[in-house]
């Protein structure tokens, strides 16, 4: 009884061991290693291809097109073309994307149609680049005929960031609250009217920032375009959709690889390296700017 | 035939949340331009059984229907209802203010614009009307532009009160509309639901006793599922015939 007593008044240990203390402080700081890991690598890069490629940069080199068999010259047509490549994908992929995701969050109804729609959108989104790239010259460019064209690396890249595209429509969708739906549908408007009215407008800025976000990460590949529409050389910008065009990423991988002129060439691949980076970049920022102001003005 | 006095006549209705039975074999009378409300503690089925009075509870796959529920005579769970003239009758404002993320103007044009109704004089007739009946016009009529989600709380109760009124419905379902609300916003709502009442039938579920006793001309108690006892709102609540009811009203359980 004594004993018991005791041992409850006993002053348990405020002072922590120091083993413990040991033991917690190496794990934290590899945490932190790891963590600054990722950030350092990035930054390596990035100062990296900056380091070689801002010395060339000029406003001459992205107003003008390459002369003298690409060694000397700007790369206007680089630029416009991936530009191109970007916004005729978006164009495409947004309402198909959009419908699917419409399809698949309002009106599928769980069971095993759903499951394999929902697999093969997962899987799709893991297949290699190089695979759509075959895949597009095989339908886009060779069976709707569209050859090496600008059309056709667009629909290829489409359907390369399609999954992506779904997924976070679906996600803007699903986020549209409950009470909204309700609301609509008892003042007496339909299903569809529902999701025209109320559902789509109230999600269409998570939408595009998802269709932003998805494009970026595809507009710098090379392996989709490579056989659908990139050129080794055009003369100017393109003037029609049926026109192959050059791009950032392609252009890079010629200079760098297939050019005669590989070390005369340095600087401007580092430079177009650096555009691609900056653009890519810059639509990320635009589409995460989008994201924050969206979500400090939504009210629910 | 005899003028019916009933709008709605539920005639041994019950509500299934797949094998659950929510509501079971209810039979009850509503009727015209009264109000009737429905209480019981939580879980009880009185939400269910409001729900599928404009048939909102079909939004849940799982729920599925027994027994005959008659708006104005029509069998409303018929294979050839149109559910979505239904919904338009029948009204419903909801526990939680509910506005859409759009302008007063566009919150309240929502219904009749969905009807196809575009002139700008006829909407903005419609939508000034409904305003004044919700009691609402005289705080808003200079910022129609502005958003629904910038009102307080119970104005916008009020906005999705005149919102259901553009619609021109027969009976607005109401389901706890002031339990979010202040004692003020409250007071203002029930003072707004007394004032409607000569134009359209009025179904209240509500946690709120008092408040029941305070607005409706009609009380049903219903606990577990089942309806314990409906009438007349004074009987019911100084002359209960049931035990379940007398206790769950003098606060003994609930």
């Amino acid at each position: 009884m004594t004993q018991g007593t005791e041992s409850i008044h006993k002053p348990f240990a405020i002072v922590r061991k120091k083993r413990y203390n040991l033991k917690q402080g190496f794990f934290l700081s590899l945490i932190r290693m790891f963590g600054f890991g990722g950030a350092v690598t990035l930054f390596a890069i990035l100062f990296f291809v900056a380091y070689n490629g801002i010395h060339v940069l000029s406003w001459e080199f992205i107003t003008e097109p390459p002369v003298d068999a690409m060694t000397k010259g700007g790369i206007l047509p680089v630029i416009v073309g991936t530009v191109l490549l970007t916004v005729f994908c978006m164009i495409a992929v947004i309402p198909i994307g959009v419908t699917t995701a419409i399809f698949l969050s309002e009106y599928a109804k769980p069971g095993f149609i759903l499951n394999m729609v929902m697999m093969s959108i997962y899987t799709l989104a893991g297949v290699p680049s190089v695979v759509f790239g075959l895949f597009g010259l095989a339908v886009f460019v060779v069976a709707f005929n569209f050859g090496m064209s600008l059309l056709a690396g667009s629909l290829t890249l489409a359907v390369m960031v399609l999954p992506y595209i779904i997924s976070t429509s679906e996600e803007a969708i699903k986020a549209v609250p409950y009470s909204f739906r309700e609301a609509s549908l008892a003042c007496g408007a339909t299903k569809w009217q529902t999701i025209k009215k109320v559902v789509l407008p109230t999600a269409l800025p998570g939408i595009l920032t998802g269709a932003i976000l998805g494009t970026a990460k595809v507009s710098g590949e090379t392996a989709p375009i490579m056989f659908t529409a990139a050129a080794f050389f055009t003369p100017g910008v393109p003037r029609s959709l049926f026109e192959p065009v050059m791009a950032l990423p392609y252009h890079i991988y010629v200079l760098a690889t297939a050019g005669t002129h590989i070390e005369e060439t340095r600087g401007i691949q580092y430079g177009t390296a650096l555009t691609l980076i900056a653009l890519v970049l810059g639509m990320n920022l635009l589409g995460i700017i989008l994201r924050s102001r969206q979500r400090k003005k939504r009210a629910w | 035939m005899v003028a019916n006095k009933n709008i709605f006549e539920i005639k041994d209705f019950s509500i299934f949340y797949g094998d659950f039975m929510a509501v079971k074999n209810v039979t009850l009378n509503i009727e015209y331009n009264k109000i009737s409300a429905i209480i019981g503690p939580s879980g009880c089925g009185k939400s269910t059984l409001l729900r599928s009075l404009n048939r909102m509870n079909d939004l849940i796959i799982s729920s599925h229907v027994a027994g005959e529920l008659f708006f104005q005579g029509v069998d409303i769970y018929h294979k050839d209802t149109d559910v979505i003239e239904l919904r338009r009758r029948v009204g419903m404002v909801f526990q939680k203010p509910n506005p859409f993320p759009s302008s007063v103007y566009e919150n309240v044009a929502y219904g009749p614009k969905i009807r196809g109704i575009k002139k700008k004089n006829q909407l903005d007739e419609i939508i000034e009307n409904a305003l004044v009946k919700a009691d609402l016009w005289k705080e808003v009529k200079d910022k129609l532009n502005e958003s629904g989600l910038s009102l307080s709380g119970g104005q916008m109760q009020r906005l999705c009160i005149a919102r259901s009124l553009a619609q021109e419905p027969e009976v607005i379902l109401f389901d706890e509309p002031t339990s979010a609300l202040d004692p003020i916003s409250t007071a203002h709502i029930e003072n707004l639901l007394q004032e409607l009442q000569k134009t359209v039938t009025i179904v209240i579920v509500t946690h709120n006793m008092q408040q029941a006793a305070r607005i409706s001309n009609y009380t049903a108690f219903m606990y577990l599922g089942e309806m314990v006892e409906f009438g007349d709102t004074n009987s019911i609540f100084v002359n209960p015939q049931n035990k379940l009811t007398e206790e769950y009203i003098t606060g003994r359980f609930g």
